[in-house]
């Protein structure tokens, strides 16, 4: 009996049921095994490079916020790192563990995202709970911080946007117990369990040598046990002084794409925990004599007081943009042609009142000198690259974001071809491909 | 932080140049891009509109280490497909190759074909470029740019889409 | 608001409040989920803010089985389409919910790739405006639904 191999096309996609985004697969299909995919992407283009160059410099930042959505504060860190280095601009110490520290912390809301959202769509829905009830606890933590939950525009050029609020790094280490707990039950929910293990041991394998032609980054980089970490390899902020493993596999499976994943989530922690004790202090608790409340010392300025104005500071929360004359010198750098100044100064003298126009004012605004420069940073997925170009205008001329998803999706073809159609719920959960990076 | 020697070669030497980097241990295509420069006015660099950069770095595949990063620059003009194609060196340049010509509209030349990457088909231009207005809009279904929008929420018993 | 619903002269009957009681508390929700948006809707469906507890909980990834069709997340001019399907795919009675403000009249996202609001391609029942938003505002908006639900139970849809 000679047999016809005729093979079946299948849509799948673009809508996806939920927590994927919109990607459409074009499967070609013998039976189940998968013969050959076409991925199509681009459903949710947004003009992120065109909207860009028309904003001003820090108005980019709520734009960078909605690149990786899960990981939004490594975007802002990574974008404003870039127009720095142009600039030729070092943030100050404080201002850099700041950064650091809200980056590992969206680090971890990522993966575990990823994690739950894969183990979910594998029928490990107990997983999808525990791990975003451990996510919210962490969104609670960002709240607190940058004052709002998803899209946070924390960064600015030349630091952050304010100080940590008071008892932060205690709620951030109570938030961590809960976190590892969860973590830990999960663990023993997945890990060992032989319904998963079936599913994701041996499934979407790449080589080492494919990889890194293909260009990718990251854990699944990692995965096929190439060593590679943006922040080992080109340290930047401060972690040339922070202690931290990178966990490499060496199947380059989805099974060890998830125990990489899990393994950084606990190194994260350990980042933020250094952090917190190498953190140079604030100067945010200052003497009640010195202090007087903002409204109070906005209405000495309105009545001319200006010998007043130079002896108090106003009494402002830490986590409010344009705090304290102080503790801005500790997360904005001191150009003052590149950070708004302190409201003590734009309330109290001419000089601080011309200094904010001159910053925010469209077409003034801040300048960066012209050149360019490309500065990556380690995403939750990779090596998240932005190249910025300026023309000595108070707006980029270009901004070129390289999304590290993109490449496990290129190579998505090469990793589906052979296997079942069950194997792609496991893989593409692995690759966590975040459309708003992917399709900026 | 990172730092990365620049080459400019012309637009016929790319391949080579990327081919001989690639024997040199670049075995990293980390990505494609161009520059439209023709709203620079003097600050443009050169005499052609586009300039398109390839980023290739050196990974040791054992340490993780970064050994080395490199950045291959070109002038072009769009409407001839002067550079040749990447993407026997690295397969990721199919994908990269195909978005520069969607945001761009560069050809590039000793591929099977081109189509677009983020956008649909039936779009017309090439948006990256300075002279594609931002909000022009060419939608699929619904009013198009520029009609008034009969709201199908306020006229259920005649909306406007017209669905193929 | 919910005043308009019954025009004059109609009388809600006791089997059209048994109705809408029902309806109001079962509603099966299609995510059509495509960005940020998406992470407060995780957030809504999840144990902390639990949309399980106003019978919403259930997704269900088939149009033809489901009531309200959830938009969450930036529309595209190149996913539009597949959105007017899936919306025409659905069964009487339906409700559209425009989930943040990309859906409600296309964020700040002015340029060429967008939607200027999905009202422009489905009519929509709720806008929940955001950026993302959060999700006391999603459980108010669903609590809005749910009168609006309830009360057009007497119609034919």
């Amino acid at each position: 009996m000679s047999r016809d191999r005729r093979t079946y096309m299948l849509n799948m996609g673009p809508q996806h049921p939920a927590m994927h985004g919109v990607i459409r697969l074009l499967l070609e299909l013998e039976g189940e095994r998968i013969v050959s995919t076409e991925v199509e992407i681009g459903y949710l283009h947004r003009a992120f490079e065109k909207h860009a160059e028309s904003e001003t410099w820090n108005n980019v930042v709520p734009w960078t916020d909605r690149l990786n959505y899960v990981s939004p504060l490594i975007n802002n860190s990574g974008y404003c790192l870039a127009v720095e280095k142009l600039a030729g601009i070092t943030i100050p110490e404080r201002g850099q563990y700041l950064r650091v520290i809200s980056s590992e912390i969206s680090r971890v809301a990522d993966h575990l995202t990823c994690v739950g959202a894969s183990a979910m769509e594998l029928g490990a829905f107990t997983v999808f709970l525990y791990l975003i009830k451990a996510r919210e606890y962490l969104y609670q933590l960002i709240d607190e911080l940058t004052g709002a939950r998803v899209t946070t525009s924390y960064t600015r050029v030349g630091g952050v946007k304010a100080d940590m609020p008071e008892g932060f790094p205690d709620n951030v280490r109570a938030a961590f117990q809960l976190v590892r707990e969860a973590v830990a039950d999960c663990d023993k929910l997945l890990t060992k369990n032989r319904i998963f293990m079936d599913r994701v041991d041996g499934t979407g394998v790449i080589s080492r040598a494919d990889a890194l032609a293909f260009g990718i980054t990251g854990p699944f980089l990692r995965s096929t046990g190439v060593p590679y970490d943006v922040r080992r390899a080109h340290p930047y902020l401060v972690y040339d002084r922070l202690d931290f493993e990178v966990p490499v596999g060496s199947k380059g499976d989805n099974f060890d794409r998830y125990l990489c994943r899990m393994a950084e989530i606990e190194q994260s922690m350990r980042i933020v925990e250094q952090c917190f004790a190498q953190i140079p202090a604030g100067k945010h608790s200052l003497e009640a004599s010195e202090m007087k409340d903002a409204f109070v010392y906005q209405d000495m300025g309105k009545q001319g007081e200006t010998a007043l104005l130079k002896k108090y500071k106003a009494k402002v929360d830490q986590t409010l943009q344009g705090g304290q004359r102080g503790e801005r010198a500790d997360i904005l750098t001191g150009d003052r042609t590149m950070v708004m100044p302190a409201k003590e100064d734009t309330y109290g003298s001419i000089e601080g009142l011309m200094n904010h126009f001159e910053t925010v004012m469209w077409t003034w605004g801040i300048k960066v000198p012209p050149g360019e420069a490309y500065v990556a940073v380690e995403g939750g997925n990779g090596e998240l690259g932005f190249h910025i170009v300026s023309t000595g205008s108070d707006r980029p001329y270009r901004v070129r974001c390289r999304p590290p998803c993109l490449n496990p999706m290129a190579a998505l073809p090469q990793l589906l071809k052979g296997g079942w159609i069950a194997d792609i719920v496991a893989t593409f959960g692995s690759v966590n491909m975040i459309a708003g990076e992917l399709d900026r | 932080m990172m730092n990365s020697q620049t080459r400019r070669v012309g637009a016929a030497e790319v391949f080579e140049a990327l081919q001989t980097l690639k024997h040199e241990g670049y075995n990293v295509l980390m990505d494609l891009t161009a520059i439209d420069w023709s709203a620079a006015g003097a600050q443009a660099p050169g005499a052609r509109r586009f300039e398109v950069v390839y980023r290739l770095a050196k990974i040791d595949p054992d340490t993780g280490n970064d050994n080395g990063r490199v950045e291959v620059r070109c002038f072009v003009n769009d409407s001839s497909a002067e550079l040749r194609s990447a993407a026997r060196l690295w397969p990721i340049a199919d994908w990269l190759e195909r978005e520069v010509w969607d945001m761009f509209g560069i050809r590039f030349a000793d591929r099977p074909g081109i189509k677009r990457l983020l956008l649909y088909e039936s779009f017309e231009g090439h948006p990256l470029c300075k002279d594609y207005p931002i909000a022009k809009r060419q939608p699929l279904i619904g009013p198009a740019a520029g009609e008034p929008a009969n709201n199908p929420s306020f006229n259920s018993a005649a909306p406007t889409v017209k669905y193929e | 608001m919910t005043e308009d619903y019954a025009p004059a002269g109609t009388l809600t009957t006791q089997l059209d409040a048994a109705l809408g009681w029902a309806r109001k508390y079962s509603i099966f929700q299609y995510p059509f989920v495509t960005a940020c948006c998406g992470m407060e809707f995780m957030s809504t469906a999840a144990s902390h803010y639990d949309m399980d507890r106003f019978g919403a909980g259930f997704p269900r990834f088939s149009p033809r089985q489901a009531d309200v069709l959830l938009v969450v997340g930036t529309v595209s001019h190149k996913i539009a389409p597949v959105l007017r399907r899936i919306y025409d795919q659905m069964a009487s009675p339906k409700w559209v919910v425009a989930f943040g403000v990309c859906t409600c009249t296309g964020g700040f996202y002015n340029d060429y790739a967008t939607v200027q609001g999905i009202d422009t391609i489905v009519p929509v029942d709720l806008y929940i405006p955001g950026c993302p938003p959060r999700p006391e505002m999603v459980l108010q908006g669903l609590m809005m639904l749910q009168q609006k639900i309830e009360k057009q139970a007497g119609f034919r849809r």
